[in-house]
């Protein structure tokens, strides 16, 4: 048996010495946690040999809440209200993920009105999402138009969700046995005209960044991860189905009403930061998609099933519930002992799992193409600390 | 493949592994930690099973029974299949074998709950703090876990 405790400064030990005076040395250097190409607080410490990358340590914790230690002691609806503290990008796919498990394991059954509004809202969400990851993505790669372009569109939908949710980043909308409010009334008239007017927008961003041959050489053939090295890292949402796995939880075992849209789930090839690219491109077209199918057939109904409980009660057992949200798979486990709090909540987030391909592919490139890497992983930092 | 015949395979594959009588939403199995590794293994890569995705991964402090709890997500997703494989160890000395040879994700999963909890894996390539400092002392998520920050839940 052998169980051997490390520390960082043993792991960022310089291992080899120059042999001659022409001869190149290994060194750390430190990218982060207060970097611009790490949208926000994530350390990477680079092993590099000249400029090329041997190693990447990604160090974290910058921004832990112990936000599933907070969940012991906590009911289920107040749990819902820390979950969009972790992807803030997918706030309310992350109160879904927690509504569904809770939903799943007391047996609360929803009306159709429920679904439609949440799978509406959740998808107005993937648009905006990968709207930032695009922009994003310019800026990361020395383009800062493309930032104004996803931002400039991405206020819209923020104004739309704002005027039925009322809060435009940390949105608490979903909740176990319905949404919180019913929708705005100008909700479905303001969602259509954003469908037209960003149907146009798509193309023009296609314009401005897909076909830029600086775009181009940036990305194509750089960080490339075939699906068994991507199932192995455990990745999940863009960056697995970039890698020829069509994975995709609202197709393989549809929540909502997903199993009522007719839509497509893109997929990569070759598995590069191009490809990562291109499937959001796509997905924020099957979103609009879905949106058009579901946006004039709500039904209606009540928003919420019953008088909102402040305490629900999760029989006793372990429960597994999941939904795709913008970056990947966000699982929540919940183990009850059949009180109004859970005895221990486990967050499967898609980013920290997402994140850990870094080690796999960004050795043997440049430092320049860690920076891609990262972009097209589309990395939420507070996802990953929890 | 129906949950039985899943479990008819396990079963054939690793007898040690037991179907657990713990309530669960997944279909589940229990195995000794001695036989996790070769279990795991052969859930990969029998051509039957092949569970290629380790979703999750994270332990449940069991203070009462004096247990860690274990628990490992798989999913197949050429059989769209889920499976729970529960681990118990005590908790005065929480030592499992490590899965990262099989699952590249297991290696970080695996610090993340030594970080938290404080199970420790053996052969674990690099078994090392994930959120907290290297020189943090006690396991936050453990039930008995104190110290001067922590909050009581108002009554």
């Amino acid at each position: 048996m052998s169980v051997n405790i490390t520390t960082l400064d043993e792991r960022t030990r310089v291992t080899s010495e120059a042999d001659s005076a022409l001869d190149t040395e290994e060194y750390f250097v430190n990218m982060g946690p207060q970097h611009p190409a790490t949208h926000g607080v994530l350390r990477m410490v680079l092993k590099l040999d000249g400029e090329t990358i041997k190693e990447v340590i990604p160090v974290l914790g910058y921004i832990h809440r112990s936000i599933e230690k907070i969940c012991e002691h906590s009911t289920y609806r107040q749990i819902v209200h820390l979950t969009d503290r972790m992807d803030y990008l997918s706030s309310i796919m992350n109160n879904w993920a927690v509504s569904l498990t809770v939903e799943k394991a007391a047996n609360i059954e929803l009306t159709e009105r429920i679904e439609y509004i949440r799978t509406i809202v959740a998808e107005l969400e993937r648009i905006h999402s990968h709207q930032v990851a695009w922009g994003v993505m310019g800026m990361d790669l020395g383009a800062f138009t493309p930032f104004l372009y996803g931002f400039r569109d991405r206020e819209l939908v923020t104004d739309i969700l704002e005027e039925t949710i009322g809060a435009r980043l940390t949105m608490n909308y979903i909740q176990p046995g319905g949404v919180m409010f019913d929708i705005h009334p100008n909700f479905v008239k303001k969602v259509k005209e954003y469908i037209a007017y960003f149907r146009p927008k798509l193309d023009e961003y296609e314009d401005l960044m897909s076909g830029n041959p600086i775009i181009q050489q940036r990305l194509r053939d750089v960080g490339t991860m075939d699906g068994e090295t991507a199932l192995s890292y455990g990745a999940t949402g863009p960056v697995l189905r970039a890698s020829r796995v069509p994975y995709d939880l609202r197709k393989i075992e549809p929540y909502g009403v997903y199993g009522k849209a007719d839509f497509n789930v893109a997929i990569g090839t070759a598995g590069d930061c191009w490809d990562r690219y291109y499937v959001r491109i796509e997905e924020m077209r099957q979103s609009i998609r879905i949106i058009e199918q579901l946006i004039d057939n709500i039904p209606e109904g009540k928003f919420m099933v019953k008088k909102p409980a402040v305490k629900i009660k999760v029989p006793e057992g372990r429960y597994y519930g999941h939904v795709e949200t913008a970056r990947g798979v966000l699982g929540v486990f919940i183990v009850s002992q059949g009180k109004d709090i859970p005895y221990r909540m486990y967050f499967r987030t898609p980013n920290f799992h997402n994140l850990w391909c870094t080690t796999a592919i960004a050795p043997g490139g440049r430092i320049g193409d860690l920076v891609a890497i990262t972009a097209s992983l589309d990395l939420v930092i507070p996802d990953i600390d929890r | 493949m129906t949950t039985e015949e899943l479990f008819q395979v396990i079963t054939e594959l690793e007898p040690s592994a037991k179907q657990s009588e713990k309530t669960s939403d997944r279909p589940t199995v229990e195995v000794p930690p001695e036989a996790l590794v070769a279990l795991m293994q052969k859930l990969r890569d029998d051509p039957r099973l092949s569970f290629n995705m380790l979703l999750a991964h994270t332990a449940v402090d069991w203070l009462e029974e004096r247990l860690f709890e274990m628990v490992y997500q798989l999913y197949s997703p050429q059989n769209q299949q889920y499976l729970a494989v529960l681990v118990y160890v005590p908790r005065n000395n929480p030592v499992v074998p490590t899965i990262s040879s099989i699952w590249r994700i297991a290696e970080f999963q695996e610090r993340e709950v030594y970080d938290l909890l404080g199970v420790l894996y053996d052969e674990h390539p690099d078994l090392r703090r994930l959120f907290l400092e290297d020189d943090w002392t006690g396991f936050p998520l453990r039930k008995s876990y104190q110290d001067d920050f922590i909050l009581e839940r108002p009554k």
